[in-house]
Formats: C-alpha cells, structure tokens, sequence
C-alpha cells in the first residue's frame, strides 16, 4: 500500500455506503493510520445516489475536498454502473470493486473501457448466508480492505470484532454473523 | 463593577456605566421620581374610604402606602397619574380630573 | 496525557463540552450541527455532566434561554447553524450588549435561498455586526481546541463577551478524521470555575438586566460594548499560550503558512485552508513564493496584525465564503482592504468569492489562485477585483 490511499464509495441511500466508510476509517485509525471518513451530503434520499470517501494516510491529511482521482472505486450497487459514472477519475493503477451476482465478464463492457483491475463480490450471498439479511456493506469493508491492502487479513479481523464488540454491545448475537460476513468476503472477492 | 445609582445621569461617560448597563442592588427605582412624569394627580378623599385597600395591589407604581392596614396619602414623588385607583375605589374616594 | 482518537468535528466539540461541563445548554436542532446536542443529551442521560440540557421549542428560544441562564450566573451554550442563527439574531445583539460570557458552537451552513444544507459562512458573516467573538476553525482538531478555550475568552473580566466558536458545516462536522483529546481533568482544570461578579440568583445584591436605555445612555452604552471587545485580541494569545503548554497546540489570532518570504498570499478562513497549504507545498516545491494566512479570529478583526503579516506580499487573494452583495465582494473582502489600505500596502488585492452552498474546493483550484496572482504581478494589474472561484460560466 502506498502511504496515502483514496477511495470513493459509490452507493444509495440506505444500502450503508456512508457507515462502510466511516467503518473503514475507524479500522485504518486502530493501525496507527492517518483517516479521513465523510459522505458527500445533500438531503437524506433513500435509493438516491450517495457518494463517500476516504483518505488514509502515513501522514497528517489536510485536504477536505471531494476525491476526484481516487485509487478505488467500491460500488455497492450494480445498477449504478449505468446511473453514475463510477469510474471517472478512476487511477489505473488502482482498481474498481463491483458488488454484483455477474460474472466480471459481464461487468467490464459497463465501465467505459477502464483498464485497472476489476474485482466483484456477491455482498447479497455472503451477506445472506452469515448475518441473515441484505447488509452490503459489512460484506464490500473487508473485500476492498484487501483489494486496497489496507492491512493484513488478521489484522483486519483482530481490529473489527473489537469495534463489533463496543459497537453492538447490547446485542451482542448479530457480532458473529457479521465477522463471519468479513471472513467469507475476504474468500469471495475476486 | 455595580452601580452607584447616585451617579447615573445626563453628564455620566460612557468609562462611568456598567458593563451591559445592569443596574445592581436592590430597591434602586425609589430614586427615579417618575412623579415627574404628570402633573394631573389622583385625590384621596379619606372621609370615604372604607379602607378596603383595592387600590393598593393595582397601583403600578407602588404610590399608596399602607401602614397597619390602612393606605394613607399618596405617594405623589412616584405617582404617574395613571388614574386606575380611581376606577378601582367602589366608595369614590379617590377622584383625578379627567377620570369618571 | 493526552488521547489519540478519530472523531467527526461535531463529536469532537460535543466531548469538548461534555469536558467543560456548563451549567445550562437549552438547544434546537438543526442540520448540520444537531449532532452536537444530540451527543450532548446523551452525556446528560447518562449522568456525565451535571449541564441542565434543554430542548427547547425554537432557536430564538434556544438563545433566549442561554441569555437568561447567563444573567443568572450560569456558564451556558447552545449550537446552531444557518437559518437558526437567523432566527437568534435579536438575541445575539442581546447577549453581547447585555455583556454575557456565553458560547454559540456554530456549524457553518449557507442561508437560503435557494436553500441548501451544506457549507458556506454566510450565517455567521451575517451576525459579524452583532458584537460577538467570532473564532473559526479549519479542522476538526481546531473546532474541538477552540470550544475548549473559548469559555476562558468570553469570561475574561476584561472582555465579559459572547463568543461563537464556528466550523465548517459537514466538511468538518460530519467528516471522521484523526483528532488529539485532552483529558477531561486537564480541560476541567483549564476552563475553570465560573465566577461572575454580578448574577441575578445572588441573593446578597438583587440586580436589573437589559435596562431600557434611552437615548440619552444608549451611544455611551455601546461605546463602553466596544471597549470589551478592545481587550479580545491580548485575552485570545493569552489563552492560546496557556493552552500550547497544556496541548502542545499553537493557536494565534491567525495562522500564517509560509509567509516567511511569501510574495503571493491567500487570505481565507476555515476548511479550505487545508487545500490551500496542499497547493502551496506543491508551488514551494517548484520554488514559487506563496504562502497562506488563515484568518482564526474574525470577530474583533485583527487589522493591523493582518496587514503587518502582509506588509511584503505583491499580490493578495482575499477569499470569501459568503456574498457581501456590495458588488465589489464579501466581509472578509472589506476588512482586509481596509486593513491593507490603512497600512499604506501597495499590494494588488483580489477578493475571491468561493465555495458558496458547499461548492467544493480543490487543490487545483487553489493553485489556480496563486497563478492568477503571478499574473496580475506580471501584468502589475489586478484586473477584475471581484471575482467568483469554482463558478460555471
């Protein structure tokens, strides 16, 4: 990982896109990171769609505008790939991380010939078999913290169930679904 | 800093007032003679009153004194000359020019 | 010792006043800063402050209520941002003429119309004239600093003003970076008690608040507001030199990033500094002299020291985050030209309106400044000196 890292966050109102960044920016801060975690506001739309962002750093972070040329892309939902244009910007040297139930073949002719990596996860699938329900974001925080390399997989999960643990004390029985949610996603990316 | 209220006036400086203009102590309005203010007064006509004292409590300025339960002669340093004693006395003890 | 954590800007001031404690805080919420009373109710529901926290049925209220509890002695607060400052105004001239010490932690948002949620300082450009301490911040660090010494300003028995302690409405509030608490005994002990000499709940000397002044007090009256915040400027390094030892933080009246030989400077306040040191680093490295000054304490307004760390720049942008409809610029415009005027400059000066309803500034943007500043050196012209930054044409 390079020492400062941008990612834009694609998704709609109410799919969580805002709280995978804000969760992203708390596990980067437990490594010793410099973060910055901010959703792009405007009115609260349910299924509008919403942008966020994070910036994690080796070094102090001063800027507050929007990322425009960020190294990752994460959409949470596929069918914004026709509504926005997720990859504007978009470093080819970095990479773009598409939830989707298609195959990857099917995904790139949608992304306006970018030519970085592409990686997909089925967040429905991971998300149903493990928590019960449609959460999207649990399931895309691990896959783009280990497309971007944000830190190693232990880490990762070391630093997530204690977060689970202070975030969900009172009701400690979704903790399990959710860290098993990260483990399948870390197998499933690809 | 509190006021001296003594020293408030047309020639006070600005160096003189108090911060935010608060007025400290208590009772400080006794040295504005708001009777200044008219000079059409109310009558106290004693030889009617059944001291009822009615008027007391509706006197805005506190212009009737009471001493062992009984008003005495105005306050005429205080009175503005409002005229509401005369429309709360139901003996007619009170009277001022220009009030029925 | 203090505590490393990651918070957004209105977390960050809601702990600060949790660790301050104040005595009363009534609130209405509004969008973007009713995080902070939101956070705060909860430190009350859980026993952490002893704060009366009121939620109270409107902003005129609101204010209404942290006067009244400041007339009685009590250290009180509340938060607002835009159309809600709006509705303080009758207020805010109140508090500062009635000469009560209490805080206004303000978000930033712009005022409609056409309405709009995000960031621009027009509510607080608006309630500049209203004799409060205005201190603005460019990061979440700054917004939580600030709100910790502001109490030891307002208070200060030479100043007896209220303070507004402003940040940038989601830019900062609502965005979750890196942030340095202080311990809640260190900001206990630094804040300290508060003390006043005259309060309505002191049963040994029954006082008046907000006489009628007729005209006859009513310029002396304000005369002797001015003296108050005469003081501000020694009270505010003051404070800022107590709170270096305790954080180790430096604050002045404004910051200045790389003036030392700076030919070319920006004059700005809040968020979009950060952008602005970014393209400056990058301009350094190309050898151009370029430099920033940010602008902390706009209420009372530091001219001279302003114009003295100006006294070798060629070209100056004054950038706006507010409309002053004066068809030559916005506030921040006015002050420093006058302030430049008034120092003999001979500086070409441009003053930049930006960033308006959140619009959002770039690094490029910002280098973009200063190459229009090399420009108007070369040509020895400043051209059109009301100018819109980030506008489509």
């Amino acid at each position: 990982m390079s020492n400062h890292t941008e990612i834009r966050w694609h998704g709609r109102g109410g799919q969580g896109a805002k709280t995978a960044a804000l969760l992203l920016a708390d596990v980067a801060f437990q490594t010793g990171k410099y973060v910055q975690g901010f959703p792009e506001y405007g009115p609260e739309r349910m299924g509008a769609p919403i942008t966020a962002y994070n910036r994690i750093s080796d070094t102090v972070i001063r800027a507050h505008s929007n990322i425009y040329d960020p190294q990752y892309v994460v959409v949470v939902d596929e069918s914004l790939l026709e509504a926005v244009d997720v990859t504007s910007g978009l470093k080819e040297e970095g990479a773009i991380l598409i939830n989707t139930e298609r195959p990857k073949e099917e995904i790139i002719p949608h992304l306006k010939g970018y030519k970085g990596k592409v990686y997909t996860i089925d967040a429905k699938k991971v998300s149903l078999a493990t928590i019960g329900r449609y959460f999207p974001n649990t399931p895309l925080l691990a896959a783009i913290v280990k497309v971007a390399g944000i830190m190693d997989e232990e880490t990762f999960l070391k630093e997530m169930r204690s977060s689970f643990n202070h975030k969900f004390a009172s009701k400690p029985e979704v903790i399990e679904g959710n860290m098993k949610a990260l483990e399948l996603a870390l197998k499933e990316v690809q | 800093m509190a006021t001296d209220i003594s020293k408030l006036g047309l020639k006070t400086k600005w160096q003189d007032l108090t911060e935010g203009m608060i007025v400290a102590g208590a009772g400080t309005s006794r040295a504005f003679n708001t009777g200044e203010w008219s000079n059409n007064k109310p009558q106290f006509i004693a030889d009617k009153c059944k001291q009822c004292l009615l008027c007391v409590p509706v006197c805005p300025d506190s212009s009737i004194p009471v001493t062992d339960m009984k008003r005495g002669e105005f306050d005429y340093e205080h009175c503005k000359g409002c005229g509401i004693c005369v429309k709360a006395c139901p003996f007619g003890a009170i009277t001022m020019e220009g009030v029925n | 010792m203090a505590k490393r954590d990651r918070l957004s800007g209105n977390e960050a001031v809601a702990i600060a006043l949790r660790q301050i404690n104040p005595d009363v805080f009534p609130a209405f919420p509004i969008t973007p800063s009713t995080e902070i009373p939101q956070y705060f109710a909860s430190f009350a529901a859980n026993g952490l402050v002893d704060t009366e926290f009121i939620p109270i049925e409107s902003e005129h209220s609101s204010m209404s209520a942290a006067i009244g509890a400041s007339a009685a002695g009590a250290r009180s607060l509340t938060a607002t941002s835009s159309c809600g400052l709006a509705y303080m105004w009758e207020e805010l001239y109140i508090a500062a003429s009635n000469r009560l010490p209490l805080a206004l932690a303000l978000v930033n948002r712009a005022l409609s119309g056409p309405i709009n949620i995000n960031c621009d300082h027009s509510d607080s450009m608006g309630a500049r004239d209203a004799g409060w301490i205005q201190i603005y911040a460019e990061n979440n660090q700054e917004a939580y600093d600030n709100m910790v010494q502001a109490f030891r300003i307002s208070e200060h028995k030479s100043v007896r003003l209220p303070i507004m302690i402003c940040q940038d409405g989601f830019i900062t509030s609502h965005a979750v970076e890196n942030i340095e608490l202080l311990e809640d005994g260190e900001v206990k002990e630094f804040v300290g008690e508060y003390e006043p000499e005259n309060y309505l709940l002191n049963p040994e000397c029954p006082m008046a608040v907000g006489p009628y002044s007729v005209t006859d007090y009513y310029m002396e009256a304000k005369r002797s507001q001015a003296e108050g915040m005469k003081h501000v400027e020694q009270v505010v390094l003051d404070v800022a030199e107590e709170f270096k030892k305790l954080s180790g933080r430096e604050y002045g009246l404004f910051e200045a990033y790389r003036m030392e030989d700076a030919e070319r400077a920006v004059v700005m306040i809040g968020s979009a500094a950060g952008m602005t040191k970014d393209a400056i680093d990058r301009l350094r490295e190309k050898g151009e002299k370029v430099g920033l000054l940010k602008i902390r304490l706009f209420r009372p307004f530091p001219a001279e020291r302003i114009a003295e760390a100006l006294k070798d720049v060629k070209a100056v942008a004054v950038m706006d985050r507010a409309e002053g409809y004066t068809n030559h610029g916005g506030p921040l415009g006015a002050d420093v030209m006058a302030a430049l005027f008034r120092a003999k400059s001979t500086a070409h000066a441009v003053n930049i309106v930006y960033g308006l309803g959140g619009r959002d500034v770039r690094v490029e943007d910002m280098e973009k400044v200063f190459a229009d500043l090399k420009q108007i050196i070369d040509g020895n012209d400043a051209g059109e000196t009301y100018r819109y930054m980030g506008i489509r044409e």
